[in-house]
């Protein structure tokens, strides 16, 4: 309405003065080279961190042999000794065991929000779900040190701090994160492959259990795989529970440590360039290398899926 | 046949039993922060200053770096965050640039955060010499923030018709011009709700703030100044139930806890409200 009420001349872009069009067309090339620019900035950052992080890592190499730092088992900076192989171990523990717990439940939960929940249920879950990927990781480790940690002191007679109330908050945390992927996975199947297998008879558990878990496969491994990395890299909620102890666990309720926790407890007092502060380094390029891989695995298994 | 149907009967029975399991641990979450932890919030719980020694102490200034510390963050990350998603959108050919983009952010994305900490501990803090600072550690909190932002803003501006774009060009516009004044206009709500997202993930960060912001507060709180050390919520929550010495960390931890569940809370309900709104409307309008 107000344009045609406007008296513009009909030849608008032609009468325009040639500055005008000119500087229009300087500002169109200079967004696009701030939006490249911005692009190449991001995509700097990772490499300068493996960079940053790896070459200050590598350092620890000129006093520690590679063989002591990956496979001993003593960690004692007092004495020179610097073996990660507890915290190398404990982090896939830890998060193995996390996964053990979580896994199930998170599938069980994404074929019931996707397939068996009636709506208005679908509508609690999902911002359910949702809300806890956004909860602070300090806050899970708090519950976990007011809840978890008396309840397994009191069943196991020991203090209650170790690897099971750390692999229970961090099954408490990758849920959600699994759950949302794998319902997505499953909800987003064509709805062919179902109807086909009710055509056969077969019931809607054989029919979840033999054709939609099968077909889905692939996005639920991206679920879970990414709930790995999140438990892998998580600090500060299993350093809360953990006990911290540099020592392999005699049993699930005794201190141990992982890589990210020994890096939270020693850092703030490891002198810059020490070949304490140097080795922490190292483990959180170890950390940063799992992750990574993490990421390629999970685009070897997405190409599996679109072939 | 029956045994089929028995069966079915008590799967389906267990996948409900589940699905309520997995609403009431969350549910159970949820009332466990906020009934330990909100008896302790107070006018002077908010406002008065941390003490070391002797209960009673307050978290004023840690309320006051959080919010601090996630504008400036946010401040330094949305327009790379933004740039680099409408590049993404509306600029990239498939080509290996491309691909390398969309690598890096998704590796990005992938870093835990304590190595994000370690990070700013040996750029910002040590080499730049900005020590343990509110400018360290909103620095490095925007990394964190980046590749979430990029996602987002690529995925809101994928789902803008192509039809807009199409309209806007073949009335004289600059590729430039129609971002600006069609294409980001008609993102915002997707946009505003990314930028929530990423604000509450920033908010309750801790890993990063311990190595580069650290673990103490000016003795000038509210401190405006970008080099003081700047404590936060998550990270005094953390400090008071592990090194801390004062009688009443137990209390500080919960309610801090719970103010800080009470800030996502708030955040998840202003995302869903507002999209929930647009939804409405653009389905009262179709119909």
């Amino acid at each position: 309405m107000d344009i045609a009420l406007k008296e513009t001349p009909s030849d608008d872009r032609t009468s325009a003065p040639p500055s005008w069009n000119n500087r229009r067309r300087r500002t169109d090339r200079v967004m696009h080279g701030l939006f490249v620019g911005s692009a190449a900035f991001v995509s700097l950052i990772i490499f300068s961190i493996i960079l940053f992080v790896g070459s200050q890592g590598v350092k620890t190499f000129t006093d520690v042999s590679f063989f002591q730092f990956f496979f001993s088992l003593d960690w004692t900076p007092a004495e020179h000794q610097f073996g990660a192989g507890v915290f190398i171990l404990g982090s896939f523990l830890v998060t193995g065991l996390a996964l053990v717990i979580a896994v199930p439940f998170a599938v069980a939960g994404a074929v019931f929000m996707s397939k068996i929940a009636p709506s208005w249920m679908r509508e609690i879950m999902r911002p359910a779900t949702d809300l806890f990927v956004g909860i602070p990781s300090v806050v899970y480790g708090l519950v976990g040190l007011t809840t978890f940690v008396p309840i397994i002191a009191k069943l196991t007679g020991t203090a209650g701090f170790g690897v099971l109330p750390a692999a229970l908050i961090l099954a408490i945390m990758i849920l959600p994160t699994i759950i949302s992927v794998s319902e997505d996975a499953i909800r987003t199947l064509p709805s062919s492959l179902e109807e086909a297998s009710y055509a056969l008879g077969a019931t809607r558990w054989q029919t979840i259990g033999k054709v939609l878990l099968p077909a889905a496969t692939p996005g639920i491994l991206t679920g879970v795989i990414l709930g790995m990395g999140r438990a892998i890299g998580e600090a500060m909620a299993v350093q809360m529970v953990i006990g911290n102890a540099p020592l392999l666990p005699k049993g699930v309720a005794e201190p141990t440590s992982v890589l990210t926790t020994q890096i939270v407890k020693e850092m703030l007092n490891a002198p810059f360039g020490s070949t304490l502060s140097n080795a922490l380094f190292l483990m959180s390029l170890v950390l940063l290398l799992v992750s990574l891989s993490l990421i390629l695995i999970i685009r070897i298994v997405a190409r599996r899926r679109s072939v | 046949m029956l045994n089929a149907k028995l069966t079915n009967k008590l799967a389906t029975v267990m996948f409900w039993a589940i699905g309520f399991g997995i609403l009431s641990i969350l549910a159970w979450f949820l009332w466990h922060i906020l009934s330990a932890g909100l008896p302790h919030i107070s006018w002077n719980f908010l406002t008065r200053k941390p003490e070391e020694m002797i209960a009673g102490g307050g978290i004023g200034p840690q309320l006051f770096n959080s919010f601090y510390i996630l504008f400036l963050s946010l401040l330094f990350s949305i327009p790379f965050g933004i740039g680099a998603g409408i590049w993404l959108a509306e600029y990239a050919r498939k080509n290996w640039f491309t691909d390398l983009v969309r690598l890096a952010t998704e590796m990005l994305a992938s870093v835990p955060s304590i190595v994000f900490g370690l990070f700013g501990l040996l750029v910002f803090v040590t080499t730049l010499h900005l020590g343990y600072s509110i400018i360290g550690g909103a620095l490095t909190l925007s990394l964190l923030n980046l590749p979430v932002l990029v996602r987002v803003t690529e995925e809101t501006l994928r789902a803008v018709p192509d039809s807009y774009r199409e309209a806007s060009l073949a009335l004289g516009a600059t590729k430039w011009q129609t971002i600006r004044k069609v294409l980001l206009p008609s993102a915002l709500p997707g946009l505003v709700t990314g930028v929530t997202l990423v604000a509450g993930r920033a908010l309750g960060e801790s890993a990063i703030l311990i190595f580069t912001a650290g673990v103490s507060v000016s003795r000038f709180a509210p401190d405006l100044n970008l080099f003081a050390s700047g404590e936060t919520l998550s990270v005094h929550l953390w400090y008071v139930r592990s090194e801390g010495l004062v009688p009443d960390a137990t209390q500080i931890a919960e309610g801090t806890a719970a103010l800080l569940v009470l800030v996502v809370l708030i955040l998840n309900l202003l995302i869903a409200l507002p999209s929930r709104l647009y939804q409405r409307k653009m389905a009262g309008k179709s119909s």
